[in-house]
């Protein structure tokens, strides 16, 4: 089933289609839902799962039921930069829930809060592989994520400050 | 210290690159298999060099290719790339660093069972080196040695990256092959085995990623060359990621079969501060946590031998625990993880890994009674043998052996102390 949103995005949708058998196109339902979690700014709204129902055959229930058992999908908006501490046990063991509380007094939040600009959401996550380099944390945003290592409050807060650079120059342009 | 041959990319710089790997042999094990060896010679060899697979169970992994239904076709190749263990990142450093060797095990695991589509699935974590081994994919294919009619022969293959988003239990095989199928990552009944059935019902092979990199070498070499490193019964090198209360924590490769305390003590500079080491957990957070005496120091780690002491092998990630650590703290922390982690399915995983976590934080809020203490070990108890996959049974065991072995710390927060 076709829609407008496939429209829009044809050839990167053919392009995630074209990496299963036809038969099992529910294989696409991950990276379709990237996609859509992109295209609506970070999280993937009711008309999202509609999106990708329609496409791949299957019920927005079950769209659904995949959206929520995933911790990288979002079914509700939250900061553009999503901090996602590390503060499993090997992390812990090297300071990291320390290091989260410093980032929760300066940024002024607590895990699981967004700023009041609508630009950072702080969250835990679990073990992510960085063991070796914790402090650690991943930043999740609409596009992709990347993982910043062997941190500590001053290298964050440079992050932090970059990304209000930045947003101040899209929202001047 | 002798030649990496997982971790390469110590010894050769830019071995990322196409035409480094090639200068150094780079496909030749890929085309001596397509050109010279015939599918089941490929999995014969591997069978013989002994290799097990290195994502924790120890499994035989020539004895899984050849468990393969050859009446049932297509046949499909999984790398599980899904390295979550709390504890284990050595499958991202060999991507990262070294994805050519990882490929190309990859494309000769395809050809020795016949597989003419593999998938890579990768933790959502890891977008960024998914969107790599796509570009190192492209290069491969656009260099042909992928694709279509393969040195002249009429093999063909295809190996495309899948991105998970966010949840332990894919690492579990099956869970694995549901997410691929774009469900909920919940573990199937087994058997059958993917072998069997595994992915879109077809016969499927899942190895992990260190399993993979180990195999061009086995075709290269030769699997009595193999095999003079390790141990009879474990051969080969492993990569150990060692973090924790060490100085210096990281991937060490070294050959089945070394001492945890080479491991901790020569390897990873010893204890922070130069306090005493207290425990070990050899298999990231799913291990029971041994305590750290003269003999589990000495203890060799390969596939046997951690189980005399009362631990295991697993993915060897070892985790280092000093005298600055509560064993009741750590339960608290391993529980916590694994009800978050529990995928619902079987009853006693996803309930009791629910009271485990209340009662370990009522214990650690200094609410809790010597009683909950021994409520929290039954809990843990009636988890076990009772479960689909192994994340149950993994719940579990740092919580029996934290109670049984340092009671003490249970009793020291209990006290308020």
């Amino acid at each position: 089933m076709k829609n407008a949103f496939y429209e829009q995005h044809r050839d990167e949708i053919e392009a995630i289609l074209a990496k299963y058998p036809p038969e099992h196109k529910r294989s696409a339902m991950l990276p379709l839902l990237y996609l859509v979690q992109r295209e609506f700014g970070g999280h993937i709204p009711p008309e999202g799962m509609q999106i990708v129902a329609e496409i791949l055959d299957v019920s927005v229930t079950e769209v659904d039921g995949v959206v929520g058992f995933y911790t990288l999908f979002h079914d509700r908006p939250g900061g553009r930069y999503r901090i996602q501490v590390c503060t499993d046990m090997p992390c812990a063991l090297r300071g990291a829930e320390d290091f989260l509380h410093q980032l929760e007094d300066a940024l002024g939040i607590k895990a699981g809060e967004t700023t009041p600009d609508g630009l950072i959401t702080l969250e835990e996550v679990m073990c992510i592989a960085a063991c070796d380099k914790a402090p650690v944390f991943q930043v999740q945003t609409p596009e992709g994520l990347t993982y910043h290592e062997n941190m500590d409050l001053e290298k964050a807060l440079a992050l932090v400050e970059a990304w209000r650079k930045a947003e101040a120059e899209r929202a001047a342009q | 210290m002798a030649e990496h041959l997982l971790l390469r990319h110590r010894d050769i710089p830019d071995i990322d690159r196409l035409e480094v790997y090639r200068a150094h042999g780079g496909f030749e094990a890929f085309r001596k298999a397509v050109t010279q060896m015939d599918p089941d010679a490929v999995t014969d060899e591997v069978k013989r060099s002994g290799l097990r697979g290195r994502g924790g169970a120890g499994f035989p992994t020539g004895l899984k290719w050849s468990f393969m239904d050859k009446s049932n076709w297509p046949h499909y190749v999984v790398a599980n790339a899904d390295e979550s263990e709390p504890g284990t990142f050595k499958d991202r450093e060999i991507m990262e660093r070294n994805p050519f060797q990882f490929l190309e095990g990859v494309a000769i695991a395809a050809y020795a069972v016949g597989a003419q589509r593999a998938y890579i699935y990768l933790r959502g974590e890891f977008w960024p080196i998914a969107r790599w081994l796509d570009e190192k994919i492209a290069e491969l294919e656009a260099a042909g040695l992928l694709g279509d009619n393969l040195f002249g022969t009429d093999y063909s293959l295809r190996i495309y990256t899948h991105l998970g988003a966010g949840a332990y239990i894919c690492g579990e095989e099956t869970a694995l092959l549901e997410s691929l199928e774009g469900k909920r990552g919940q573990p199937r009944v087994r058997p059958p085995f993917p072998p069997q059935k595994g992915l879109w019902g077809k016969p499927t092979v899942v190895n992990n990623v260190e399993t993979l990199t180990n195999v061009p070498l086995i075709i290269e070499r030769g699997a009595d060359w193999y095999r003079t490193m390790g141990t009879e019964k474990s051969p080969g090198p492993k990569v150990f990621s060692l973090s924790g209360r060490v100085k210096r924590p990281g991937n060490y490769e070294l050959p089945l079969g070394t001492t945890f305390r080479e491991l901790i003590f020569e390897h990873g500079g010893g204890i922070i501060d130069d306090r005493p080491i207290k425990g070990i957990m050899a298999a990231g957070a799913s291990s029971s946590i041994m305590v750290a005496t003269d003999e589990v120091l000495d203890t060799p780690m390969d596939y046997e031998s951690p189980q005399k002491v009362g631990g295991m092998l697993g993915s060897a990630s070892v985790i280092v625990l000093d005298d600055t650590v509560n064993m009741a703290w750590l339960v608290k922390k391993t529980v916590h993880f694994f009800h978050h982690e529990s995928c619902g399915k079987c009853t006693p995983c996803r309930e009791g890994t629910y009271w485990m976590d209340k009662l370990i934080q009522r214990i650690m809020s200094g609410q809790g009674t010597q009683q909950d203490v021994e409520t929290l070990y039954e809990v843990a108890l009636q988890i076990r043998g009772k479960t689909l996959c192994a994340l149950g049974e993994f719940s579990t065991m740092a919580v029996v052996t934290g109670i049984e072995r340092f009671k003490e710390d249970f009793e020291a927060v209990v006290r308020g102390a």
